[in-house]
């Protein structure tokens, strides 16, 4: 069965449905899965939950997913640079679950890794921590934390194989890795598809086994802060 | 006179020690990266995925691959690493990172850190920081000892929502460096031409020693 698919749009096809939860790599702008953002804007898709360390910018990225109040929940670390979402925040129409981006980062991980929690002293003493279990190990209090598995994962990668084997380019890795693993279904899309065999084995960053649906996009890489020294 | 935003980030260059793995965090304590001593070996992480940050590129090195945990694009160095969210924080979490330097709204005298939101104001979230306070071996909070309003930062006890509970190991304002000990905040060293009185004065919170 091949896994190879022409674009987003076909890559998408019979996965999404309303009320869905998805898993979306990036941090910032970096490293954000563009094509398949944009054709789930297009495909309408409601009520979605969505967990992303950060909620993109009004005009690009999980942003986009704002402008027809298509998501219902975020489960994030930072929405700081989005105005759409703190009008809908405020207006009651979005709802948000903060995470730590550590706490996030776990719960996407040990939810793909088949552990249904985990103990962290991240947030211990804190608000994020109310309504938990709290345990103590060795004389430190540690809370307890859910493992995340989504119904849809939708991570971008640098290149990538029809195996579905990735490689991520400097910090655009960030959560796609993490993201990959706690979709029930993951669609990758990549910079570029390489023949099987040319990546090199020992530096494959998520083995194709996590990756069900992959295809080539064209990336815009919008820069959030542009900032230089003088040459 | 009481020390400015450099001056201050100066004497939190002290804080490091040679061969160290450091985080810092956004606003003033970015500026500690400059006083870095020459003859030091310190590796900076940026949480969302770097060991070994360069300084900012020049307008030819700019990639959007390639940003720091504050969003800004940075370079790579000889030593640079590259990992997941989770394996970064692994770092952060496990105690294997020697130093965070971070700003803070207010501490209390118990090292209780709050700097990641006002209630009835907008939220924008925690990013890291509370990862960050839980886990690395030292924290050091770079502040101004007085809010806008010339309120105390340094309290009996936070106000604000915490970032982290017992957490701070020592606080650097513009009057001084002040370390959380047992019943309270002892004052370690004054900024130069600043009295006791006027630290007295300007802290809520209780000093000791």
């Amino acid at each position: 069965m091949g896994k190879v698919y022409q674009d987003a749009a076909s890559a998408l096809d019979g996965i999404l449905f309303d009320g869905m939860s998805i898993a979306a790599g990036g941090f910032g702008l970096c490293g954000i899965p563009e094509n398949l953002i944009q054709a789930i804007k297009d495909a309408g898709t409601k009520r979605l939950t969505v967990a992303s360390n950060n909620a993109g910018v009004d005009d690009f990225g999980l942003g986009l997913l704002l402008q027809d109040k298509q998501v219902k929940k975020m489960i994030s670390s930072y929405v700081g640079e989005n105005d759409l979402f703190m009008q809908q925040y405020l207006a009651g129409q979005l709802e948000i679950e903060f995470n730590p981006q550590g706490t996030l980062a776990e719960r996407l991980r040990a939810g793909g890794a088949g552990i249904p929690g985990f103990y962290t002293a991240t947030g211990v003493g804190t608000e994020i921590a109310e309504g938990k279990e709290l345990k103590e190990f060795d004389g430190k209090t540690y809370v307890l934390e859910r493992g995340l598995k989504m119904d849809l994962a939708i991570i971008k990668a640098w290149k990538g194989d029809a195996q579905g084997n990735l490689t991520y380019r400097k910090t655009a890795m960030n959560f796609n890795p993490e993201c990959a693993t706690a979709g029930k279904v993951t669609i990758a899309e990549v910079e570029e598809i390489v023949p099987v065999g040319s990546l090199d084995k020992m530096a494959i960053h998520t083995p194709g086994v996590y990756v069900q649906r992959i295809f080539q996009g064209a990336h815009e890489k919008r820069i959030e802060q542009r900032t230089t020294r003088a040459a | 006179m009481p020390w400015d935003r450099n001056k201050m980030a100066a004497r939190a260059a002290l804080e490091l020690e040679d061969g160290f793995y450091v985080n810092l965090g956004i606003g003033i304590p970015t500026l500690v990266s400059n006083y870095v001593p020459a003859d030091y070996d310190i590796t900076l992480q940026s949480e969302n995925g770097m060991l070994g940050m360069g300084p900012f590129p020049t307008e030819d090195e700019i990639d959007p691959d390639l940003i720091n945990a504050g969003k800004q694009t940075v370079t790579e160095l000889d030593r640079t690493s590259y990992f997941s969210s989770s394996q970064s924080f692994a770092m952060v979490r496990g105690g294997h990172i020697n130093l965070s330097i971070l700003g803070a709204m207010e501490v209390s005298e118990t090292g209780d850190l709050a700097n990641w939101m006002i209630p009835g104001r907008l939220v924008k979230g925690m990013g890291g920081a509370m990862d960050l306070v839980a886990g690395v071996q030292r924290i050091v909070v770079l502040m101004d000892h007085a809010n806008k309003a010339g309120e105390s930062k340094l309290l009996k006890k936070c106000t604000l929502p915490l970032t982290g509970q017992a957490v701070v190991d020592r606080i650097i304002t513009n009057l001084g460096v002040f370390d959380v000990v047992e019943g309270g905040i002892k004052v370690v060293e004054l900024a130069p031409e600043v009295a006791m009185d006027e630290v007295r004065q300007k802290t809520e919170a209780t000093l000791v020693g």
